[in-house]
């Protein structure tokens, strides 16, 4: 049996009682249950003052140990960031992630903010379309893979794509 | 414009005029900022950073309103300059511990600084000496529009500016007031004005921002809410209640005079002769014998330049000394080199407040 986290072997297998009626099986790899372990602990320890924290507490209360799962797989395809990885560091990894992660964005922003509007300034000029500029990011991403993976023909083709829609800017 | 020429000045922001100088001692706002068409600076791979960097050297240093900024590539500096711009607030501790393609743009006068590739692509900081907080947000706010005219910024229509960490999504703002409460402190009434002020959603650093202890009695309070409020909301709530925060300093310095005045002075006058005679002085006594000296300035029991006071307090520091002294130091020749340096200070009589 594979990790749920990663895809190495699962060693450890829990069942966690959250429902008594509904128990659920999780099933981790040593690394991923000392992250889950640590979390546990976090939790029940300290007050929600991270954004780590505040999201635990929050899907705790929402969410069966299942759907957490899935959600903590859920994939920005602009930078490849999982759900999983934003809450372990707080940390977003593009601008796209406000938009692919919005359902569980939204109450932790309530909860940080108190609000779920921008009211302040705003750009004076408007420039690529925000579905544009996650492409890039993508295209951007895909060519460095390419690189490294010493496709040049495809690196050129993503190059190529970039300058398009760059200098459709204007 | 190099770091020597800096070190051997003292910033802005330190000038000790302005409304309030007494009790404030700067009003800063930074802005967090993110190119449209980059990932966020943790998923950056070289190649990104490098472009983050060029975008800022190429496309916005090279208007005319940052043509007199200099760009240092914090890479390449030793960990001494390094300590030494977050020393003088132009960079934050992230910033010079961090890794990777990094820099700041600076403003000779140390006005303001842009920092690139910290936690956001670009974190853009006004600074002004007193509590000056519309003149700092003008400033801001047009250098924001200068950059703004040379990239596109990630925004979107609901959330606002978009942000690396959700705590700053919105205006990307946060508002800063550095203040000085020693009276406070003393009579034990700081942790009180501390809760209230977490009741209503503002932050209190100490000297050099998150996790920094409260040295010298300096103490900044700041905005942690970024979303659902204007600009100008958010920098009258932190303008709001400072005044109330600085009537509440006045009267604990009033009861102080008024209940032990020779206690008091007694506290101000041992203070400053321990720093002006001192052979050896380590950096935390500094700090905590200057907020007396510099409390007893302002209630008129000694005579002494505030600004020169104000610099002190920076140019006392790990690398500030290193600086001035032109090398590298360890613990006790740095304590030695303090105790000189204070002493050259504050032995001459009564300042002309020209000790820049």
């Amino acid at each position: 049996m594979k990790c749920q986290q990663c895809e190495k072997p699962a060693t450890f297998h829990i069942t966690e009682i959250i429902d008594i009626d509904d128990p659920k099986s999780v099933h981790l790899c040593e690394d991923c249950f000392k992250v889950y372990r640590s979390e546990d602990d976090e939790i029940d320890e300290s007050p929600p003052l991270s954004i780590a924290g505040a999201l635990a507490q929050q899907m705790k209360v929402a969410q069966s140990a299942e759907e957490l799962a899935k959600l903590d797989q859920t994939t920005c395809p602009t930078c490849g960031i999982t759900f999983y990885e934003f809450r372990q560091v707080g940390r977003l990894g593009c601008p796209h992630d406000y938009v692919v992660f919005q359902a569980e964005m939204e109450p932790l922003i309530v909860n940080i903010h108190g609000a779920v509007a921008h009211t302040g300034k705003s750009p004076k000029r408007s420039g690529l379309s925000s579905d544009l500029q996650a492409e890039l990011i993508r295209l951007r991403r895909e060519m460095t893979d390419a690189v490294e993976q010493e496709d040049y023909e495809r690196a050129s083709q993503l190059r190529d794509e970039i300058l398009r829609i760059e200098s459709g800017q204007s | 414009m190099t770091l020597n020429e800096l070190a051997s000045r003292s910033g802005e922001w330190l000038r000790g005029v302005g409304p309030e100088s007494d009790i404030v001692i700067s009003t800063r706002i930074r802005l967090a900022r993110n190119l449209a068409d980059f990932p966020f600076i943790r998923c950056c791979k070289t190649a990104d950073r490098a472009a983050i960097e060029q975008t800022m050297r190429q496309r916005v240093l090279t208007r005319d309103a940052f043509k007199h900024l200099t760009y240092l590539d914090v890479v390449e500096l030793s960990s001494v300059d390094r300590q030494f711009l977050v020393e003088r607030q132009l960079i934050s501790r992230e910033l010079a511990e961090a890794e990777g393609a990094r820099g700041v743009a600076i403003d000779p006068k140390e006005r303001f600084s842009i920092m690139v590739s910290e936690e956001d692509h670009f974190r853009v900081q006004v600074m002004h000496s007193g509590l000056a907080l519309q003149e700092t947000w003008a400033q801001v706010d047009c250098i924001d529009d200068e950059i703004e005219a040379a990239v596109s910024y990630a925004f979107h229509e609901q959330l606002g500016y978009l942000t690396a960490c959700p705590t700053n999504v919105g205006t990307g703002m946060r508002v800063s007031v550095m203040l000085h409460l020693p009276a406070l402190v003393m009579t034990r009434q700081i942790d009180k004005v501390f809760r209230s002020l977490q009741k209503i959603s503002l932050a209190v650093r100490g000297l050099y921002g998150e996790g920094s202890q409260a040295t010298g009695d300096f103490y900044q309070i700041s905005n942690q809410i970024t979303l659902g409020r204007t600009e100008q909301e958010l920098i009258e709530q932190v303008g709001e209640v400072v005044p109330a925060i600085i009537d509440y300093e006045r009267r604990a310095r009033e009861f102080l005079l008024k209940e032990s005045p020779n206690d008091l002075h007694d506290r101000v006058s041992r203070a400053h002769g321990i720093l002006s005679t001192a052979q050896t002085i380590s950096s935390e006594e500094t700090m905590h014998l200057l907020s007396s000296v510099r409390m007893g300035v302002n209630l008129g029991l000694l005579d002494i330049d505030i600004a020169m006071l104000n610099k002190l307090f920076i140019h006392t520091q790990p690398a500030h000394l290193q600086k001035i002294s032109g090398g590298e130091l360890d613990t006790a020749d740095r304590n030695i080199e303090r105790a000189t340096y204070l002493q050259s200070h504050l032995r001459s009589e009564p300042s002309d407040g020209e000790n820049n």
